[in-house]
């Protein structure tokens, strides 16, 4: 298990080196400068400083070597647009917002959508079976940023109790969040009411009928278990969902979360921001597919978490 | 005899699909006695599966339903209790066992979790007590290591051990009755036979009844006091093994017993199957429900449905050829 998980966490390194590679190359591929601001009237001098203390005046080459050397330090260098700050600075100001409203949504969607499937399951072809498929097909089919709207309009707007905008207090959390969520919990209900469908026919589920279990202990411990597997296995993809929705949520929300800075990053060829932020979505979405992963061996037996040679 | 565990009367088991009402069981009545075993036997989709589910009211409801009839266990109807009192039956008065070991057993659970859980649910004993009755049981079904097998799950078993293990699980709470369907139709033969031993020797052990339902005749032979032979959901012939396998009066059973393969005799000699195919039990015939295929039938078989005709105290059969108003051939 320990040799496991040491090996995995050698390769998650060797994918996040990948990606800032990749994002490192192609971020300067982009046509345009991030010292070329139109006509400004700065001196060919004062461009040819800036650059030079953003190490663009090297060739490519050597300002990976650096770059490199900086992110394994966790030093991402200062921000090309607000000068004052270093990137290190503004994500950490805006990193806890941003954690807290993806924790919220994902810990949202995971819950209600695994309660929505189950619930839906086990009253197949009933009222409340059609309410929750209908509920999740409007999660999948209205955008986020759409449903944000929505709820800023009649929710926010009528009820003192939810803020329009902002962050702070726990209320802050609850319509970003719902809006966030929708989504993956919507795919996560349909593929649990799927799931929970087709292995409540397994013979096992009558093994356990035949011991004269009830009703409950046969969903809770019998099926939920093996239902659950393939929601995992998306949870992966959906932390990533979560994330790239986050960028336009926070901003329709005005959360200081560092989504801003992700987006305005790349219209202003902020470079280290870029690279920043990159690596640190990455990281997230990358740990995310580890913890799956050992989520995984746990939840079936069957699934060996060691290295062939064990 | 003595007292009847177990009397079936009359039972109807329906199913109602898009086509219609398909009629899996059509009136079977028989008895299990205290201690006994007693077979029911009959090719695919005869309804013996059903039948045994039924007892433990297993069958999906809906689409299926119990139509008609009473099951009386120890004198009290299950076909009229709640689903809260069939509950405190399952697992408790009668332990099942099913087909295919390899997917009866929940592979995400340990062993003896699964082992365990129907004893807890039906006794008031701790998880302790309720594992060392597990261990007892994997020592007598013969399953070596119980205390360390306890702790794996299911796919470190082989299949002819995770027969073993639902056998020791059905056993837990030291049922009356014990209802096999097809435990081992899908092991292969040497395992089949040990199973077969280890189904006597609990019997000896315990004195539980047991309901075996096979197609497989071998099995039947080695194992059975009493043998059902089921036809479109009909009991078509009941009566010891001697009486159904020296003596058998009704046309199916003739032609089951046929066609199974002989290892005397004359190997060229080619498998003599029962021509046709059973009839559709979305409307089955008025008549004999077997008349298509056999080659005895008259023009009584066609119209009228035969009744049973006693032909010992056990000996029973379905057949308008046995009826006492038949003109006897010589």
């Amino acid at each position: 298990m320990l040799k496991y998980i040491l090996k995995r966490f050698l390769w998650m390194i060797l994918t996040i080196w990948v990606i800032v590679t990749l994002t490192f190359f192609l971020m300067h591929a982009i046509p345009g400068d991030p010292l070329d601001m139109g006509d400004t009237g700065s001196s060919d001098a004062a461009s040819a400083n800036l650059a030079a203390y953003y190490n663009l005046d090297q060739p490519l080459g050597v300002q990976y070597v650096t770059y490199l050397k900086n992110v394994a330090t966790f030093d991402f260098g200062p921000s090309m647009t607000s000068r004052s700050r270093d990137v290190n600075d503004m994500i950490e100001s805006g990193f806890p917002a941003s954690l807290q409203l993806g924790i919220a949504s994902l810990v949202f969607s995971v819950i209600s959508g695994v309660f929505l499937g189950v619930f839906a399951a086990l009253r197949h072809n009933k009222m409340i079976d059609y309410i929750t498929m209908i509920i999740a097909v409007i999660g999948i089919s209205i955008p986020n940023f759409i449903q944000s709207m929505l709820f800023i309009n009649y929710i926010a707007v009528n009820v003192d109790f939810f803020p329009i905008a902002r962050w702070g207090t726990w209320q802050h959390v609850i319509l970003p969040a719902l809006a966030l969520a929708s989504g993956p919990m919507a795919i996560i209900a349909r593929l649990t009411r799927s799931n929970m469908l087709e292995v409540l026919t397994q013979d096992y589920i009558r093994t356990a009928k035949a011991k004269g279990l009830t009703s409950f202990q046969i969903v809770v411990k019998h099926a939920l278990r093996n239902a659950l597997l393939p929601v995992v296995t998306i949870m992966g993809a959906l932390t990533a969902a979560v994330l790239t929705g986050s960028f336009v949520i926070e901003r329709i929300f005005s959360i200081p979360g560092i989504g801003q800075y992700f987006v305005n990053s790349i219209s202003n060829r902020d470079y280290p921001m870029i690279m920043a932020t990159t690596v640190i979505y990455s990281t997230i979405l990358v740990v995310m597919m580890f913890i799956v992963d050992i989520l995984y061996g746990l939840i079936d037996p069957r699934i060996k978490l060691h290295s062939k040679e064990d | 005899m003595g007292q009847a565990l177990l009397e079936i009367n009359e039972l109807a088991v329906s199913f109602s699909t898009q086509g219609g009402e398909v009629q899996a069981v059509r009136g079977v009545t028989f008895a299990v006695e205290k201690g006994e075993t007693v077979a029911i036997v009959g090719e695919s989709g005869c309804g013996k599966s059903v039948t045994a589910q039924s007892i433990m009211r297993l069958i999906p409801e809906p689409p299926g339903r119990i139509k008609n009839g009473t099951i009386h266990m120890n004198g009290k109807d299950l076909a009229s209790l709640s689903e809260k009192q069939m509950r405190g039956v399952r697992g408790k008065q009668i332990g099942m066992i099913f087909q295919d070991p390899m997917t009866s057993l929940n592979p995400t659970l340990k062993v003896g979790d699964q082992l365990t859980e129907g004893i807890l649910v039906h006794q008031k004993i701790s998880k302790n007590e309720a594992k060392q009755e597990a261990i007892n049981l994997l020592n007598l079904v013969g399953i070596a290591n119980p205390e360390e097998r306890l702790n794996q799950y299911p796919h470190q078993f082989s299949g002819g051990m995770r027969q073993r293990l639902m056998i020791a699980m059905a056993l837990m709470c030291k049922p009356e009755l014990l209802i096999a369907d097809e435990p081992t139709t899908a092991l292969d033969v040497t395992i089949q036979a040990q199973i077969i031993d280890l189904f006597k020797e609990i019997q000896r052990k315990t004195g539980v009844a047991i309901i075996i339902i096979t197609h497989d005749l071998g099995v039947v032979a080695q194992i059975a006091d009493r043998i059902n032979v089921m036809y479109a959901g009909e009991i078509v012939e009941t009566g010891t093994v001697k009486e159904i396998f020296y003596d058998p009066q009704h046309p199916y059973t003739r032609g089951l017993l046929d066609s199974v393969p002989r290892l005397d005799g004359d190997r060229t000699q080619k498998l003599i199957p029962i021509v046709g195919s059973p009839p559709d039990l979305f409307s089955p015939p008025e008549g004999c429900a077997f008349a298509a295929r056999c080659d005895y039938a008259m023009d009584v078989c066609l119209s009228h449905d035969p009744e049973h005709t006693k032909l010992t105290d056990h000996h029973y059969t379905k057949c308008w050829l046995q009826d006492k108003r038949a003109q006897k051939p010589f």
